[in-house]
């Protein structure tokens, strides 16, 4: 298929096609851009069949190109070292594969490997993980700042900033050194995975694999396809999830998928009521938990999060929804800017003793 | 503990069918609570005691004590021990305080609540207090989820149980506790605030009305 020429698809909502199952779509792609919009539509079953011949066709001619089986991957990388990152990373090394977690900073690296090894120790003293098969982790898990050493990989999990141009820029640098058949997957929890796969390369060998704080305790993933994701990139990765111990399970590829469509806009409504002086944060914790059984109250889990990380999604997804109760609070922008970001520096809500990972 | 008095009211959505709570009360006591529909109406208020413990529905414990400015300190606070609907109560105790609510009577009641098993969260004198205010957006946004397609009932709950600990899901729990009754206060929480997080959802609309049918 040649990306570069302009041509729009009309696309119509189905269940049976689960990744545009939304409504009516028209996609514009000139030159490796694309744009998405989606309107509301009845006319389902006229445009059924058009999706399914464009989705064949691009299966038949990538056919040749990827030879690579959903059993085939023995390398996967992580890319982005923060707390979902080295996260992540956990759960591909405890499946059992060589697994490389990359950021360009070395300092995020130098701060999550010792989280990691910690983690292991710890599952280790609890009896979860045998001593022997947690030095065999670790062992398999290498961590650089170098780009180049992913040249190997067959399955890279981006883990960065909610930011488009910023993980264009990575999956252009990935393009260059991983072989035609690595499949990229983005761990993006409020962005488009389509608009994500038209920045990258191979929009054909991308996936949404959106992870659960903390991704190395919780087993869900929720996964999307972009348009023009093949059926073979998806079974591979969906069985890479599996063989990760984790759950995945199908989303539309829609704003916040379904667990940020709940929790962000809930997020901010926590911070706004803590702002209107309607209760304190352990009150608020206290009473969600009881009142539901929930695992965690909101402030447990946005100091989890990261403040930062928080602020940085809301901002995206507002901008995609404009959606009021997705406006960033002005008290998380003020704990942001005194540095008040949760665990990781080990004040935001509540004050930590360490920045430990979660588990273990 | 302090020796309590419980006035009943009526019919007490804290305390339906009894609770040991109630069978630990004295006939007087420096602690008065008033229980059930009536509680903020028949009050009396009393500076002898260290608080005054009122059940609250739906409203502000102003609506009983009054709020306008120069009041002086309050022994009064308000409660609702918080249940979904028709589901049985929960554990959780709102403790409702307002500006001028005493730190003694605050502490007082905490104090008597917690000794009798409860678990207690303090908040200010808002409409939804904390548990409606930010539960009930949530469960519109998963009714509008469901009525849009992004999944079936099973997979949203399934989705927020396995990524989010959220043990009950959203969409069983609505359904079983009465779906009409979330529709009653999503309507005052939206009548006060008039946020689009409140607004009745369709299927709210329709589980009202097929209630009012039957």
């Amino acid at each position: 298929m040649n990306y570069g020429s302009s041509f729009i698809i009309r696309l119509t909502t189905i269940r049976s096609a689960p990744n545009i199952d939304a409504g009516e779509c028209a996609y514009e792609t000139n030159a490796g851009s694309a744009r998405l919009t989606a309107h509301k539509t009845q006319k389902r079953a006229k445009a059924e069949p058009l999706f399914r011949v464009v989705t064949a066709n691009m299966v038949q001619l990538r056919a040749d190109e990827n030879s690579m089986t959903a059993h085939g991957i023995r390398t996967a990388a992580v890319a982005g070292a923060g707390t979902m990152g080295a996260g992540i990373a956990i759960t591909i090394a405890r499946g059992g594969f060589k697994t490389i977690l990359y950021d360009n900073a070395q300092a995020a690296l130098d701060r999550a490997k010792p989280l990691i090894e910690a983690f292991f120790s710890k599952s280790v003293e609890r009896g979860k993980l045998s001593r022997e098969r947690s030095a065999e982790i670790i062992a398999n898990l290498s961590f650089t700042s170098d780009i180049t050493r992913l040249g190997n990989c067959d399955f890279v999990v981006e883990a960065i900033f909610e930011d488009i141009p910023m993980k264009c820029g990575l999956y252009a640098q990935l393009e260059k050194v991983c072989p035609p058949h690595t499949v990229f997957a983005s761990n993006a929890s409020t962005l488009s995975i389509t608009q994500l796969a038209a920045g990258c390369g191979r929009p054909d060998r991308f996936v949404g694999m959106h992870y659960c704080l903390p991704a190395q305790v919780m087993k869900l993933i929720e996964m999307s396809r972009g348009i023009y994701t093949s059926e073979q990139t998806w079974d591979i990765a969906w069985q890479f999830a599996l063989a990760t111990g984790q759950h995945p399970v199908e989303t539309r590829d829609t704003p916040g998928f379904i667990l940020n469509y709940f929790c962000v806009p809930y997020h901010n409504d926590v911070i706004r009521i803590i702002e209107a002086g309607v209760a304190a944060p352990a009150d608020i914790d206290r009473a969600m938990k009881r009142a539901f059984d929930f695992a965690m109250g909101p402030c447990e889990l946005l100091d989890m999060i990261g403040l930062d990380t928080h602020l940085r999604g809301t901002e995206a997804f507002f901008a995609i929804t404009n959606n009021p109760r997705l406006a960033p609070p002005p008290l998380l922008r003020r704990m942001v800017a005194a540095g008040l970001l949760g665990r990781k520096t080990k004040r935001g809500f509540y004050e930590y003793e360490s920045a430990a990972m979660f588990g273990g | 503990m302090n020796k309590y008095m419980v006035i009943d009211t009526g019919a007490s959505r804290s305390f339906e069918g009894g609770h040991e709570f109630l069978r630990g009360a004295s006939s007087e006591g420096e602690i008065a609570v008033y229980i059930g529909k009536g509680a903020g109406r028949k009050y009396v208020a009393d500076p002898s005691k260290i608080v005054i413990i009122l059940e609250l529905d739906g409203e502000c414990l102003g609506v009983h004590t009054g709020e306008e400015p120069g009041l002086g300190e309050s022994n009064v606070v308000g409660f609702n021990r918080f249940r979904l609907g028709e589901s049985p109560a929960t554990n959780l105790i709102e403790l409702v305080t307002q500006t001028n609510t005493s730190k003694s009577a605050a502490e007082a009641a905490r104090a008597l609540f917690e000794g009798a098993g409860f678990d207690v969260a303090v908040c200010k004198d808002f409409v939804g207090r904390i548990v409606n205010r930010l539960i009930r957006p949530m469960f519109n946004d998963a009714l509008r989820a469901l009525d849009e397609g992004v999944a079936t009932a099973k997979d949203l709950d399934l989705t927020v149980k396995l990524g989010l600990g959220y043990r009950k899901g959203f969409i069983d729990p609505l359904y079983k506790s009465g779906l009409h009754h979330h529709y009653d206060v999503t309507s005052a929480l939206f009548e006060v605030y008039g946020q689009a997080g409140y607004a009745p959802t369709r299927r709210g609309v329709v589980a009202k009305q097929r209630s009012l049918k039957a």
